[in-house]
């Protein structure tokens, strides 16, 4: 009977292995994935893929960046002295209005006569600038020229202040009124939760009767398992309008709204370890402590919370990682707008909600589609090196327990 | 247990027999097709219509690719969409279902019930930021778009923006409920929903697109006699070798009775 008991544990070792591997290379290939996909965005055409900026061959203009191309579009910018050009009002040309101006007969059948129509209009009128497919334009005749555009590059991601993906002719992705939302709602919360938990960890561990922590304990727990989306539910309908009454501000979905929320949401993990943490102070410590003279609160906070303190900056770091990632709550209540926060009572739009509320409708494989991967990658860096921190401080943790 | 193997064996077989109209696409349309494919699956029990959402762009790209038969879309297609269904050698066929109306809504308690083209334009760029600015009382405007993803939110900007961009940093919210949700407890608030979602917690600004010459409200009678002017088709697109496929649905919520569910659903019925 040995024998076989020894294969049978030899077949669960192997199946272990092998589960763990799958598991380590399955996360492998997300992250590869999650970074192929987004850096195919410094690939991309600071214009949309496939379309040209195109403008009459007398016009001295070279180049034009991605943001004056938005402001041109937008009316802000509306003649071409502004960004260096001769002394003329702007004539803004988009592709559909080619339909207004001829009918489908005068274009052919298979558009074969569109090129010629839009070379004409851009001869005709030396002011304009005009944005179609690019396919329409093989032969670029003496009277157009194109725009040359560069690809997306690094800095204007990292360093740009504006998120509108959407836009046309060149979206712009700039990831500084995201990261700055997420980082303001995220460490917000944990000013806000780190009070609060810690209290309750100190009374549920050195305080509290069993009966007591009986009750609480649980009631803890219960809180780490409601959903996110029944928080968020909550926050718009319940904390919104008491943020906006008591503050006396216009709109009550703020930086502050969400941390208050994500305070909530990070308390479970706080308090847990924590008071795990507290729970783990040698009595031999306390004993001795007592055995001085020292009253219970001295206890507290001249031997336990000092020698908990590595535990205690763990949860800090775990909850801040919690809040961070959280997606669905902050999406219903900080109003999502991607402006740089100047005060805790504005809008902010975070990386999670940003990528939950885009995907759905960002074209596969398309610019917007690869930057919002990218803002997954940077999401993950911000989770990994929380992580690493916190087991650089459980490590010393355990050194000191030694 | 002999029961349930054959049950699920045979319940399998079934599955794998009807060869289900897949119809994907537009959130807004969602709700009338899925009405629709449920009455129509009732009266024709042989035939199975599974409809999910995900955005128009989302449907189109299915139909493009294959994976759906008809694409329910919130917006017209576009043109580079058009060009790639030409490039893969299939024609395609576009049917108006329902109309829609976007209403622009207000705190109940706001004083300005009537706004032009012009000014909502200002408002939702950003140029105009004072409720005094339009006749109201002297209280911060705060505007609420849709998000990015929505056809809503496109055809906004397309209908009343003129193709201009929102103001940066609006605040978007993710769904047409919790717009109404914020304007009804924002004083200065002011956003765009669906006419079919509209309720006693929002107050419906008349709107003008003649500089103010004459306003009108979105009503039944105003989006079908066209006077009211933030109105949209919604579509379905199929390709025209798919047309034996799908004529028995699209004929289906043509039909009166299918119409009878467009307003049911709360969209403009075509008559």
């Amino acid at each position: 009977m040995r024998f076989p008991m020894k294969i049978v544990e030899r077949l669960l070792e192997g199946v272990f292995k092998m589960s763990s591997s799958i598991t380590s290379i399955v996360i492998l290939l997300i992250i590869i994935f999650l970074f192929k996909e987004g850096f195919g965005l410094f690939r991309s055409p600071v214009v949309e893929n496939g379309y040209g900026l195109y403008i009459n061959s007398k016009n001295p203009i070279a180049d034009i960046n991605p943001t004056q191309i938005k402001q041109i579009f937008d009316g802000e910018i509306d003649n071409w002295k502004t960004i260096g050009g001769n002394e003329e009002s702007i004539y803004l040309f988009r592709f559909d209005e080619i339909f207004s101006i001829y009918t489908d007969e005068e274009l052919g059948e298979n558009y074969q006569f569109l090129p010629q129509k839009l070379n004409n209009i851009i001869a005709e009128n030396s002011n304009i600038i005009a944005f179609f497919p690019k396919k329409y334009m093989q032969e670029i005749s003496s009277n157009t020229k194109e725009i040359a555009t560069k690809n997306i590059e690094i800095t204007d991601f990292v360093l740009g202040k504006e998120w509108l993906p959407t836009t046309t002719p060149s979206p712009l992705f700039g990831i500084v009124p995201l990261v700055l939302g997420t980082l303001l709602v995220s460490f917000l919360a944990i000013l806000i939760a780190l009070p609060l938990g810690l209290g309750v960890a100190i009374y549920l561990s050195e305080i509290a009767s069993n009966r007591v922590r009986g009750i609480i304990r649980p009631a803890i727990e219960l809180l780490a398992g409601i959903p996110s989306v029944v928080y968020g539910f909550f926050g718009l309908v319940i904390i919104v309008p008491i943020v906006q009454k008591v503050g006396n501000i216009s709109a009550g979905e703020t930086a502050f709204t969400g941390s208050l929320i994500l305070a909530i949401m990070a308390l479970p993990t706080i308090i847990s370890i924590s008071e795990d943490a507290i729970r783990n102070t040698p009595l031999a410590l306390r004993e001795s402590s007592y055995a001085l003279g020292a009253t219970q609160w001295q206890t507290i906070y001249k031997i336990v919370i000092p020698y908990a303190s590595s535990g205690i900056s763990a949860a800090i770091i775990l909850g801040i990682g919690r809040a961070i990632g959280e997606t669905m709550a902050v999406l219903m209540v900080t109003g999502n707008g991607a402006v740089i926060p100047h005060s805790i009572f504005e809008s902010v739009r975070t990386i999670p909600a940003t990528i939950a509320a885009e995907l759905g409708e960002a074209p596969i494989g398309g610019t917007h589609y690869q930057a919002l991967f990218l803002l997954g990658c940077v999401l993950f860096l911000f989770t990994l090196i929380l992580s690493i921190v916190s087991e650089l401080i459980s490590k010393k943790q355990t050194s000191k327990t030694a | 247990m002999k029961k349930t193997i054959i049950l699920t064996i045979s319940l399998f077989c079934l599955v794998l027999n009807i060869k289900a109209q897949k119809i994907k696409g537009s959130d807004t349309v969602l709700p009338l097709s899925q009405e629709a494919a449920e009455n129509y699956k009732k009266k024709n029990p042989a035939s199975a219509v599974s409809v999910t959402g995900g955005g128009s762009g989302v449907g189109i790209s299915a139909l493009i690719s294959g994976t759906t038969e008809i694409a329910q879309a919130s917006r017209k297609i576009k043109f580079d969409e058009k060009l790639k269904i030409q490039e893969s050698g299939n024609s395609l066929k576009e049917i108006i279902i329902a109309y829609d109306a976007l209403s622009v809504i207000v705190n109940p308690s706001n004083k300005v019930s009537k706004l032009t083209r012009e000014q909502l334009e200002g408002i939702f760029t950003g140029k105009i930021t004072n409720w005094k600015e339009v006749g109201g009382e002297d209280l911060k405007i705060v505007p609420y778009s849709r998000e990015t993803s929505s056809g809503t939110y496109e055809f906004f900007k397309e209908s009343v923006l003129k193709n201009k961009n929102y103001k940066s940093g609006i605040m978007s919210l993710p769904a047409t409920g919790a717009i109404i949700q914020s304007i009804s407890q924002t004083k200065g608030a002011i956003g765009y929903v669906g006419f079919a979602y509209l309720n006693t917690k929002v107050k419906t600004i008349n709107i003008s697109y003649d500089k103010g010459k004459t306003y009108v409200i979105p009503n039944i009678t105003n989006v079908k006699n066209k006077t009211y002017p933030i109105v949209r088709p919604l579509y379905y697109y199929y390709l025209t070798k798919n047309s034996n496929k799908v004529k028995g649905f699209v004929d289906y919520i043509l039909s009166p009775e299918g119409q009878k569910i467009v307003s049911n659903v709360g969209y403009i019925t075509l008559k």
